[in-house]
């Protein structure tokens, strides 16, 4: 038993060093309400994330693994969704004269982009590339407080820093200059339920939103897991016992 | 009428009379085992069962899968989000090839301890290592499929280590891209190979296991069965231990899966492909490492290949490099401790591969390396000849 722990704790070891970048400053740490086994959307500050993204970060970012019908998993009705959708114009066809035409979204559509490939954001955006978000969260290492400590983290560069030209400065961003200018400024969005519109409230916001595009299973993954570990806790005591009570008449 | 000589035949005879199917299921059951088997024996039918669920939950991921450099990626977020229970089958796959390899090196660390590689059972450790080779090989073009940058950058690091090949190198590496850098044909090569090579890792699990029944199992004692007192039935001794077993490594394996899917993997392989941009750090998966830090503690290319490859094929001699008496560890003081050393100089080799090779990790990488062999080639054949071993007992059911 204590060769089996001591291979765990190696196999734990090993792999949390496999995975370490070197953070430019240490990122600020937020009690996320997705954290945990107990871990859960916060729908509300999902929605209002929604509303942060459609109105700033949409301009450049594209969604491009979300459908509008995914909404619905976060709290927006049938109806409101249907009304997102039908606000975006989609490129469909070829039509019977071979055309390609232009029509509202439906729900069953994928996010549209801001960009129609590549080569047009860097165009738009002085060479720089505004990732996609769909993943976002997943593909940095922690994520959620990077991205949160990203957004809240622009501020003056030190004396003596020497920035390029369209850079900004940025302490958590890797090298410290990153070519977005500042997203958020205090009062920027305006939310119907009367939240405060802070930049770290905002943030907070959008990265619940961004963490629930990235795993948009979460939620039931974690709620399924608690079953699945309380049967094989069950299973497991239970072959413990009749392994005992079989192996007992052995000499 | 010969049939109506007979008495009432069953369609259990009528089968077992033209496939003897029944009585090899009686033969499993009644199987002899010795009696005096620990935990560590578990890992054998634990990575038994690790290789069917990669297999069944691999089944159901290819039939959504798409092999093509473009829609690669874009397939994999797909059975994420749309595929009913996708997120489930590609995280019980991901995590489970991480715990398949916890399960045989545990299977493999209690072999080296035990002495489980001595005569008779020679040929039961070569399948094995075959076994292992072939997962090896399985591994590392599954983790390209994603067709993340870890995926890419990795399958780019791996392959043109063939380059390092006198003469014919280049001519090689680009035989195995299909083409002059990695790219679709490489993706869907590795695709094929990684859904054929599981079921030949299974036909030779069956050698390894019909090898292994001729002579039966090693025990901690090391010393070989005398008696039918020696021995219980597998079942159901052992199916029940088994089951016992599954369960905690089933634990484990939930917990990864449910709780903590990504955390064995990198962040960079959410990041779709992309060959104008490296990452800083291309890190192989975490089973990888120590042979990673073997191979960049040579400072030649073609060196480290060799020290990369001979660091596995050094586990075929061992039968003939080890030539004590005493098989189990349990009996050899120096030994013992000397092995616990090794095992912390291999996982110290794994601390190593995850460090970028600067400043004090080339060094440290070069010590390990060096020990790592320094362990098989003299350690080994040394105490075999110098170590004075404790006295054996003489049976199992002996005194122990």
């Amino acid at each position: 038993m204590r060769i089996i722990l001591g291979v765990l704790a190696i196999f734990w070891v090993i792999s949390s060093s496999a995975s370490v970048t070197t953070p430019a400053k240490p990122k600020d740490q937020i009690n996320w309400p997705f954290q945990g086994i107990f871990g859960h959307f916060d729908k509300q500050s999902i929605q209002r994330g929604y509303q942060v993204y459609k109105e700033v970060c949409q301009v450049c970012h594209s969604l491009k693994y979300l459908h509008y019908r995914d909404l619905e998993q976060v709290g927006f009705s049938a109806d409101e969704v249907k009304a997102i959708a039908a606000s975006y114009q989609v490129n469909d066809g070829p039509n019977d004269e071979g055309q390609m035409f232009e029509r509202p979204g439906r729900p069953s559509d994928l996010f549209v982009s801001p960009y129609p490939n590549e080569q047009a954001a860097r165009a738009a955006n002085n060479g720089a590339y505004p990732h996609d978000l769909s993943l976002m969260i997943k593909a940095r290492k922690d994520g959620a407080n990077y991205v949160y400590s990203l957004l809240t983290g622009y501020t003056n560069a030190p004396e003596g820093f020497q920035i390029s030209d369209g850079l900004y400065y940025n302490p958590y961003f890797p090298g410290r200059q990153i070519a977005m200018p500042t997203p958020l400024t205090a009062g920027q969005v305006e939310y119907q339920d009367g939240t405060e519109n802070s930049v770290e409230q905002m943030s907070q916001d959008l990265v619940n939103f961004l963490q629930w595009a990235a795993e948009p299973e979460m939620e039931a993954r974690k709620i399924l897991g608690l079953k699945v570990l309380l049967y094989l806790l069950v299973f497991t005591i239970l072959f413990y016992l009749v392994k005992k009570k079989i192996w007992r008449d052995l000499k | 009428m010969i049939r109506a000589k007979k008495k009432k035949q069953t369609v259990v005879d009528w089968i077992e009379y033209r496939l003897p199917i029944f009585s090899f299921i009686k033969h499993l059951g009644e199987y002899r085992t010795p009696k005096n088997l620990n935990y560590l024996w578990n890992f054998g039918s634990i990575a038994g069962i690790a290789l069917v669920i990669q297999i069944v939950t691999g089944l159901f991921l290819a039939m959504h899968y798409s092999p093509n450099a473009d829609t690669a990626f874009g397939s994999v977020e797909s059975i994420m989000r749309n595929v009913n229970y996708g997120w489930l089958l590609r995280y019980l796959h991901a995590v489970g090839a991480s715990m398949f390899f916890v399960a045989v090196y545990i299977h493999i660390a209690r072999g080296l301890y035990y002495g489980s590689y001595k005569s008779p059972r020679e040929l039961v450790w070569f399948f094995g290592l075959l076994i292992f080779i072939l997962m090896m090989a399985t591994a590392f073009m599954g983790y390209v499929l994603p067709w993340g940058q870890m995926s890419f950058w990795g399958a780019t690091v791996i392959t043109n280590l063939f380059s390092a090949v006198p003469l014919v190198g280049e001519k090689i590496v680009e035989f195995l891209w299909g083409g002059f850098s990695v790219g679709d044909p490489t993706l869907n090569r590795f695709f094929v190979l990684h859904y054929l090579l599981p079921f030949i890792i299974v036909a030779i699990v069956i050698i390894h296991i019909t090898a292994l029944h001729v002579h039966g199992s090693n025990n901690p004692t090391g010393v070989e069965v005398k008696s039918k007192k020696d021995t219980i039935p597998f079942h159901p001794y052992y199916t029940v231990k088994d089951f016992f077993g599954l369960g905690v490594y089933l634990i484990v394996f939930a917990y990864f899966v449910f709780y903590q899917p990504n955390y064995l993997g990198h962040p960079d392989n959410y990041i779709e492909s992309n060959p104008m941009v490296t990452p800083e750090h291309i890190v192989p998966e975490w089973y990888f490492l120590p042979f990673y830090a073997i191979l960049r503690a040579i400072p030649s290319k073609l060196g480290g290949v060799i020290a990369m490859f001979s660091a596995i094929l050094v586990l075929f001699f061992l039968p003939w490099l080890d030539l004590s008496k005493t098989r189990s560890g349990n009996y050899r003081p120096i030994f013992k401790i000397l092995f616990w050393i090794f095992i912390l100089n291999v996982i110290s080799l794994g601390y190593i591969g995850a460090n970028p090779p600067e400043g004090i990790y080339i060094w440290l990488g070069r010590i390990a390396t060096f020990y790592y062999f320094f362990h098989f080639f003299v350690i080994i054949p040394g105490l075999g000849k110098y170590e004075k071993t404790l006295e054996i007992p003489h049976s199992i059911s002996g005194k122990l």
